[in-house]
């Protein structure tokens, strides 16, 4: 910076970047947290803690754990294949990933409707032999948010494994490590702040997720409802203090992801400078 | 390669498989099932027609707007300095964290027919939610990140000593922009507006909140989709769907080819 006063021009974008943004962001998140602290803090916990709210966040948080940690194995192990492994197509492979990102969410709930649904092979011979359902069922709602969340571990882990020198490895392994004590000594506390990156964004994605879900779960309350098609239902209906708390819990928790990545990154920036 | 490693890479594909390429090949089946005939006539549908239509244009106004903005943030992200900096990058990604139906439900508090600026929109006799407007207000929301979070890296790079020099020379504000940083920056900027066409054109909760879902008038391709699903014409509703995918892989694979540029 060529001089520490700021210029008019300087001042004038400023303005109008801060006034979109506060327009477009700051302002809508403002208004849903005013409008859920309208009736009193009762009033809120009151449309929380309603059985059927309460079952929809309860869902919604269990499937989301057990999908992040899901895809903290698989979507490492799928970095580590892609960084150090050779095999045929790696390229081809590596664009897959992507996939779920490029794909619009209601057209994977409609895929998996195509391959697990009643009318398809998979879905008829599991209803006729075990007489279990994979769609309108947890089992599903678990694969549509594995799918929609695949790349977040593997694109935050990969390019770390990328930049980590084999050296550090190869001396560890010298100096009389065996495999498993160089895999938790060197490598794993390497990849660590990006595998809990990885997994923050998918726990968070999943928590919100809504047009693959409503598509493969269907809006069964006590079983298969998750918050986010709570949430639709209670706006479609014109319950606006419903949608108001339960929205709220959501936005809370992705605050506190949000948080939690932003002192990754602080943590991690000052770890470099060191 | 060791055994070990190539148990590991099977597993991976295996995975991946299962996860990613068998619904894609369950819904190309289908299609394929339910033939031609569905997909011609999806597309002679004028109902269909007005819904990608509306799409296109939420896309196009989404990818303007926010390359606008999106740029001139990143100059004030990388270039100034000033108190509160940290807060507002932490803003910036704050629509990724954010449910897409909380997202719509929010611009319906705000700009609804009693929300503090819808009343005063209403007053005017000027619809915002329910139509065009609220639509693309919902999209520009989820959208938002991405042009800054591919622009500001380069930009940082990319320094100012060019700029400097191309001043020193005497080249004008306006001159310097579109002859040195905006080239620098070109790359950056096409990948986010790329990122940006792919989730504009498949934004599903935020548009059906804000819509009202009126067929002819506020419903897009993805709102297209789910009606036909609940319609129980899933034959329709695969074959739009399978039309949203391909465009969803030529974007794709047009994302490969930009990241790839984007690195030399």
């Amino acid at each position: 910076m060529k001089e520490n006063r700021t210029t008019p021009g300087e001042l004038v974008l400023r303005g109008i970047t801060f006034s979109y943004i506060g327009l477009l962001i700051v302002l809508p998140v403002l208004a849903i947290s005013f409008k859920a602290f309208d009736g009193g803090i009762a009033r809120l916990w009151q449309e929380i803690t309603l059985p059927q709210a309460l079952f929809s966040l309860k869902i919604t948080l269990i499937l989301a754990l057990i999908i992040t940690i899901i895809n903290v194995i698989t979507g490492t192990a799928t970095a580590w294949v892609l960084v150090r492994c050779e095999f045929p197509l790696k390229r081809e492979v590596n664009a897959i990933i992507d996939l779920p990102f490029a794909i619009p969410t209601i057209v994977t709930g409609i895929m998996l409707v195509a391959l697990y649904g009643p009318r398809s092979f998979i879905g008829m011979f599991l209803q006729n032999k075990f007489n279990f359902e994979i769609l309108y069922n947890s089992p599903g709602i678990l694969i549509a948010l594995l799918f929609v969340t695949f790349p977040f571990v593997v694109r935050c882990v990969q390019p770390v494994l990328q930049e980590m020198e084999k050296e550090v490895e190869e001396a560890a392994q010298t100096m009389g490590a065996s495999p498993l004590q160089v895999f938790f000594k060197v490598i794993i506390p390497t990849l660590l702040p990006s595998i809990i990156t990885g997994a923050a964004l998918s726990f968070s994605r999943a928590l919100g997720e809504f047009g693959s879900v409503v598509i493969v779960a269907g809006n069964i309350p006590f079983k298969t409802q998750m918050a986010a098609v709570y949430v639709f239902g209670e706006i479609e209906s014109y319950n606006v203090a419903g949608a108001t708390g339960v929205s709220f819990v959501l936005l809370a928790c992705s605050f506190a992801v949000l948080v939690l990545l932003n002192f990754i990154q602080y943590w991690r920036r000052r770890h470099e400078e060191r | 390669m060791k055994k070990g490693s190539r148990i590991l890479t099977g597993l991976v594909l295996a995975w991946i498989t299962l996860l990613v390429l068998m619904p894609l090949y369950g819904m190309v089946r289908e299609v394929a099932r339910s033939g031609v005939p569905v997909l011609t006539g999806l597309l002679s549908d004028p109902t269909a027609v007005r819904a990608f239509m509306l799409t296109f244009w939420l896309t196009l106004g989404s990818v303007v707007i926010n390359t606008v903005f999106g740029t001139m943030l990143s100059f004030v992200l990388v270039r100034h300095s000033f108190r509160g900096k940290v807060f507002l990058e932490g803003i910036i990604d704050l629509p990724f964290a954010v449910s897409p139906v909380i997202a719509g439900f929010m611009f319906i508090i705000l700009f609804g027919p009693q929300g503090w600026i819808g009343s005063w929109f209403d007053a005017q006799n000027i619809k915002i939610i329910y139509a065009f407007p609220g639509m693309l207000l919902a999209t520009l929301f989820v959208t938002f990140p991405f042009v800054v979070r591919e622009v500001v890296p380069v930009l940082r790079e990319f320094g100012i000593d060019q700029e400097e020099a191309a001043m020193v020379l005497g080249a004008s504000r306006w001159q310097t922009f579109w002859k040195v940083t905006l080239p620098s920056i070109k790359w950056g900027m096409i990948y986010g507006i790329t990122l940006t066409i792919a989730r504009a054109i498949g934004e599903f909760g935020a548009v059906i909140v804000v819509s009202g879902g009126i067929i002819n008038k506020t419903q897009t391709a993805t709102l297209l989709i789910h009606h036909k699903f609940m319609d129980f014409d899933f034959a329709g509703a695969c074959a739009a769907a399978m039309v949203l995918a391909v465009i969803s892989f030529i974007i794709l694979i047009a994302m490969q080819y930009i990241f790839s540029k984007r690195r030399i």
